[in-house]
């Protein structure tokens, strides 16, 4: 196990056999939502308070969990570029931003559409949105951050710097909102989280939240894979493989 | 190692002192802001009476990332911080001495400013004295924090927006704990709880922060 | 990766393999040498050539994109704290601050470096490096060649092994020119070791190491 992360460290052999992963988990993906989007959109029953607009859920929860999961991830590999200066954990940092941004976006979205119908408004300081919101914050610092330094490595180093101490700051953020939102709305119904799910509803959801992980996880070795050959392309590896393309 | 610390404390506060012309342009930043919101809002006093913790606390983000920009900028330029990164001495405790330096000059000031903005916005007594407390604890922990953008943006040109949108939301748990507790101590309520909170996050950041920035530094000034 | 040169790494600064790139070049890359006591390296190459980033990497302020700069055998970027107390860095900007006095900038330089202040000591420095009559003036009064005197006064003051110096010679008069030739040399007789770079063809009498970034 060691030894095969170790030699996937090395840009060439994780180009080489990411290529071979990324049709697989392709395919996964789509079948994972296909079947998700199924059981949760035609076979799970309406609820018997919300009617059918509950099923946004599907899509809203999923996505917020990848929101929180991505960054949780992005940390994890600044803390391990920067304490082993490894180049790919960096590669997998910066190929993350966007898609975590965007996981983001979405359940921002979807909360806000789900809220027209329950609240009666796009939008209410509901504590799970307003981390949401924040989080979002932090990911467009990220990647202004990046976008701002020349240097690649060094923007990659300083946005890894960012991200830790985003991490430190989350849960913090995370019960001050909560905090602050109980303070002020009362104990509201968050109808976002409930207490018990119906195994007819958890059984999509959790295939959802699968189906999101697999395509994030295509997704991210995609861009990877570009930003390593974009990197490496003064590398002997990368002409050969690009020569020999051009030749056929 | 202490030498070191206390010399370094001692000259930031020696150039601010020789720059002493620059030290009110944050306090009167922070007063401006202040004095916007009865013009923008309303005069009325049970109104500015419910926002003013908010609108002093906001201001003092503020005022606190717009004197922060400078923390390093002068000593990127010269090529003092340079030196200070080839200190054989811990270059946290460095970066420590300079946040220090830099929050009595500007922090300790809009300590002494803040009970008179509390009387503008027409708060009551107890309320001024919970955002005292507040301040007190509170504003380190903005200049903590808050070096950790500067850091982070030390090299580059136009660092100044990127700082906020780096930094704000790093703020906002101080923003929420600190604007309650002069609330509830406006409304005779104890404010313990939001006071400790606070204590805590001071007692994080100061253990954390001057690592991620002395981390920062060297990766700015590379 | 190929195993060092056990040669190399006997001397006390050894560069292993250094790659540097910045932005999109590639500005030199599989460099190797290694510096002795007694030692001058000097660095030529065309301007962009990346003198100054390599003496940034030699100072530890900057990463190579791969490759190691060895101080007696260990990589100076593990073992900062024993790195930085033998070497000091002249840069592009020298690290004066204009509103302190030259003494006031070396008593901070010393407090850095965890020296005691030694009033007397410093004073004859500055008039060792010229600046007598001008040590409590605030830099700012002071000329970009006397700017750059106070920073030699503080390789001086702190005794450190290794002298990293990008263009010492620049901004400098005859005598300027004279004192720093005179302060290499002997730096270099008492066992110091210096890397510079330098325009002008340095005439400095000694062991001295020619490196040509240009060559590639």
């Amino acid at each position: 196990m060691w030894q095969f992360l170790h030699k996937l460290a090395s840009p060439r052999y994780f180009y080489d056999i990411t290529g071979k992963w990324i049709p697989w988990l392709g395919g996964l993906t789509v079948m994972t939502l296909l079947a998700g989007l199924y059981y949760g959109l035609l076979k799970a029953p309406p609820d018997y308070q919300q009617g059918e607009s509950y099923r946004i859920m599907f899509i809203h929860v999923p996505a917020a969990w990848m929101s929180m999961f991505i960054y949780v991830l992005m940390a994890f590999w600044s803390g391990i570029n920067l304490i082993w200066n490894i180049k790919l954990a960096d590669v997998m940092t910066v190929s993350s931003a966007t898609l975590g941004a965007s996981f983001t976006f979405l359940a921002l979205m979807t909360g806000s559409l789900w809220g027209k119908p329950m609240w009666g408004a796009w939008w209410v300081w509901d504590a799970r949105l307003t981390s949401e919101l924040i989080l979002l914050f932090l990911y467009l610092g990220y990647i202004a951050l990046v976008a701002a330094i020349e240097d690649r490595r060094t923007a990659a180093r300083a946005g890894g710097v960012l991200i830790l101490v985003g991490v430190v700051n989350i849960p913090i953020i995370h019960y001050s909102v909560e905090w602050w939102n109980t303070l002020h709305q009362g104990p509201t119904v968050t109808k976002l989280d409930k207490p018990s799910i119906h195994l007819s509803m958890l059984i999509p959801l959790l295939i959802m939240a699968v189906s999101f992980k697999l395509y994030y996880l295509t997704v991210v070795l995609m861009r990877a894979r570009a930003e390593v050959l974009d990197r490496e392309r003064r590398s002997a590896w990368v002409r050969e493989l690009f020569g020999a393309k051009l030749a056929n | 190692m202490f030498q070191a610390f206390k010399a370094l404390m001692k000259r930031d506060l020696l150039l601010a002192f020789r720059h002493r012309g620059e030290l009110a342009n944050p306090l009167l930043f922070f007063f401006m802001i202040v004095t916007l919101f009865p013009l923008g809002v309303s005069p009325e006093v049970t109104l500015l009476r419910k926002i003013a913790p908010g609108v002093i606390w906001i201001a003092a983000l503020l005022a606190a990332l717009f004197s922060l920009e400078n923390l390093f900028r002068s000593d990127f330029e010269d090529g003092a911080l340079e030196q200070m990164l080839l200190s054989p001495q811990p270059l946290s405790l460095l970066v420590l001495a300079k946040v220090l330096a830099h929050w009595l000059v500007s922090g300790l000031p809009m300590l002494l400013l803040a009970p008179l903005l509390g009387l503008l916005l027409a708060m009551p007594e107890p309320a001024i004295a919970a955002l005292e407390l507040t301040l007190a604890i509170g504003t380190p922990l903005l200049s903590l924090i808050g070096a950790i953008g500067v850091a982070l943006t030390v090299g580059l040109r136009r660092g100044g927006v990127l700082l906020t949108l780096l930094i704000m939301p790093l703020y906002i748990p101080v923003l929420i704990f600190a604007t309650n507790a002069v609330t509830a101590a406006a409304a005779g309520m104890p404010i313990a709880g939001q006071i400790y909170f606070l204590a805590s996050l001071l007692v994080l950041a100061l253990t954390l922060a001057p690592l991620a920035i002395a981390a920062a530094l060297r990766i700015s000034v590379s | 990766m190929p195993s060092p040169n056990p040669t190399l790494i006997n001397a006390p600064l050894a560069v292993v393999d250094l790659e540097c790139i910045r932005g999109d070049n590639l500005l030199f890359s599989g460099l190797n040498f290694s510096l002795r006591e007694g030692q001058l390296m000097q660095i030529e190459g065309a301007n962009g050539s990346g003198k100054t980033s390599l003496l940034r990497i030699l100072a530890g302020l900057s990463r190579s994109s791969e490759g190691q700069v060895l101080w007696e055998g260990e990589d100076i970027l593990k073992h900062r704290t024993a790195y930085f107390s033998q070497v000091a860095y002249l840069g592009h900007t020298l690290g004066v601050k204009s509103d302190l006095s030259p003494v006031e900038n070396l008593k901070i330089s010393l407090a850095l470096a965890n020296i005691r202040f030694d009033e007397e000591a410093v004073y004859r420095v500055l008039e060792q490096t010229g600046l007598a009559g001008k040590e409590d003036m605030p830099a700012r009064s002071l000329s970009a060649g006397q700017k750059q005197r106070v920073a030699l006064a503080r390789l001086l003051v702190c005794p450190a092994k290794l002298w990293i110096m990008d263009e010492p010679f620049t901004a400098l008069d005859v005598s300027g020119v004279g004192l720093v030739r005179e302060l290499l040399e002997g730096h270099l007789q008492r066992g110091g070791m210096a890397v510079l770079t330098s325009h002008q063809a340095v005439e400095v009498r000694g062991n001295i190491v020619r490196v040509n970034l240009s060559d590639g």
